[in-house]
């Protein structure tokens, strides 16, 4: 475990130092463990691969009051069980307008588009944290041979629903936004929806499998 | 309740109170005022609560109109704002007749311009706040920006609201400028100490590309010195990241919540209003400071928030 000040009001905990399960079990029991007792001074936490960032109220405590707290949380999270894991399947419309980088991924590849669909949907994929935007899950790892370094230029607007690759993740995008990810299809479930409970389809910790449907299909289910 | 219309909307006019907080896991950025010093100030001269909804107007304010009349105050950047074609003063309550139109023109010094209403902003909150997050399109009047013709529910005023002013010493002390004072970020042994002398002694312009997610800065080009791929981690506002392109982002109150590039500095707190009230073609300048500097300067401005000698009549 290793503590660094990242603000005058907010401080990172690293609990490893690569990307993979290890760290993320760590980072996912340490966050249920604040989350089951926040402490009063806590702004915010914020979870990703190997890290969690704890903002606080710099009037009630400093950095090294909120790493003493949290050396405690962490010793009572090493023994905590994580609840178990929801799995989700998701309906993909690969290739065409909905997966524009498709062609260019299985070329750098020198794999068909079509076994590039099936590698991607081989996996279960585990939701690491959720970030960029709201409901955008960092899913991993994809299976060798389709991990793709992001665009040069990010596109100006990615569309909602987009399945797209970057490195060795996957993810999803739930608005229309601006982005850097290889686009490989597009699913017509909607990803965050902030009339439901909870908001979020996937939440950290999830299990995620892609299935290729049809365009007809997709259509259909946009109409539901 | 009681109405404000839009009659036009400026160049970009949202709905913000102080933000959400506490969102993290979902991928939520707190959104809120880029200036939350003036929205604070605004809502305590019409007698709010400190963070009640406003509207956030930048560069160029728009044209409003008071059926029925209201309380209201403009704080932040001066936008020249008019009443019936006569000069309101900033910082001060006022009582606007009904059927009397506000009108603001383009700044005259910083970016943001904040209109308090008494009773507020009256629209449903997303995970607690009225902010509007435009990136995702949640929260504040429909998630969007104010448009010609938008219709807004505000507080109808109940008693008459003293008016005041603030403290010439509060707003000296709380003036924007073109210096930022920042604390080391968590990559800051990635650069090397030629490249950090080079961020703390140049002049830095803002980016006509800036926007509420970020202030981006043209300068010098800085090298990094560790792995240009850093694992994606949680970040914060105020971050000073270093793009691959050796240039510098600033993360503004509508941020993405994690980011992969390393962070050379982060704005102390007591300099985030002061942040979000850059503006294109600003010139600035880093300043560093210790962690435990930055943290007394942040309780020293939250006492000053709270002082009573904060408005006068």
């Amino acid at each position: 475990m290793r503590f660094c000040a990242a603000s005058d009001q907010s401080l990172l905990i690293y609990l490893g130092e690569e990307i993979g399960l290890p760290a993320h079990e760590r980072v996912l029991k340490l966050l249920r463990s604040i989350e089951k007792k926040p402490p009063v001074w806590l702004r915010n936490v914020q979870p990703a691969y190997c890290s969690l960032l704890i903002s606080f109220d710099g009037c009630r405590v400093d950095h090294a009051e909120v790493e003493a707290t949290l050396r405690k949380y962490e010793g009572r999270a090493k023994s905590a069980r994580t609840s178990k894991r929801k799995t989700l399947e998701i309906p993909v419309c690969y290739g065409d307008e909905f997966g524009p980088d498709l062609e260019e991924v299985a070329k750098i590849h020198r794999l068909t588009t079509h076994r590039v669909i099936e590698l991607h949907c081989s996996r279960t994929y585990h939701a690491y944290f959720l970030g960029f935007a709201p409901g955008f899950a960092y899913l991993g790892d994809l299976p060798e041979g389709i991990g793709t370094p992001r665009l040069e230029t990010p596109r100006r607007k990615v569309p909602a629903g987009s399945v797209a690759i970057a490195g060795t993740q996957t993810g999803i995008y739930p608005f229309s936004t601006p982005g850097g990810w290889r686009l490989l299809g597009r699913t017509p479930l909607p990803i965050f929806r902030a009339n439901r409970k909870p908001m979020q389809r996937i939440s950290i910790g999830d299990q995620v499998r892609f299935r290729p449907i049809s365009r007809k299909q997709y259509v259909t289910w946009s109409g539901r | 309740v009681t109405s404000l219309l839009v009659e036009s909307p400026g160049l970009l006019t949202t709905v913000q109170d102080l933000g959400r907080h506490g969102y993290g896991p979902l991928g939520v950025s707190p959104s809120g005022a880029a200036d939350a010093v003036a929205l604070r100030l605004g809502n305590l001269l019409v007698g709010n609560d400190p963070g009640a909804a406003a509207l956030e107007m930048t560069l160029m304010g728009g044209s409003f109109l008071f059926p029925d009349g209201a309380t209201i105050a403009l704080t932040g950047a001066d936008f020249a704002p008019t009443v019936n074609g006569k000069p309101l003063e900033m910082w001060m309550t006022h009582q606007i007749e009904a059927r009397t139109r506000l009108c603001m023109a383009t700044t005259r010094n910083y970016a943001r311009c904040y209109l308090a209403v008494h009773g507020g902003i009256r629209i449903p909150r997303f995970l607690g706040s009225a902010s509007t997050h435009l990136l995702s399109g949640l929260g504040g009047f429909r998630g969007r920006a104010l448009c010609k013709g938008d219709v807004l529910q505000i507080g109808r005023s109940a008693k008459r609201i003293p008016q005041r002013r603030v403290s010439q010493t509060v707003l000296f002390a709380l003036r924007p400028g073109k210096k930022l004072r920042v604390t080391d970020g968590p990559q800051s042994a990635n650069f090397s100490e030629d490249t950090k002398r080079m961020f703390f002694h140049s002049p830095f312009r803002v980016s006509e590309q800036s926007d509420r997610l970020g202030v981006r800065l043209e300068g010098p080009k800085l090298a990094t010195n560790g792995p240009a791929d850093m694992i994606t981690e949680g970040v914060t506002l105020g971050a000073v990241q270093i793009t691959p392109s050796g240039q510098p982002i600033i993360l503004g109150v509508d941020q993405q919540t994690t980011g992969g590039y390393p962070k050379l500095a982060n704005v102390i707190s007591a300099d985030f209003h002061r942040l979000g009230q850059l503006r294109p073609r600003n010139e600035i300048r880093f300043e560093r400071t210790p962690l435990a500097a930055a943290r007394s300067l942040w309780i020293e401005q939250e006492r000053l928030l709270d002082s009573p000698k904060l408005l006068f009549a």
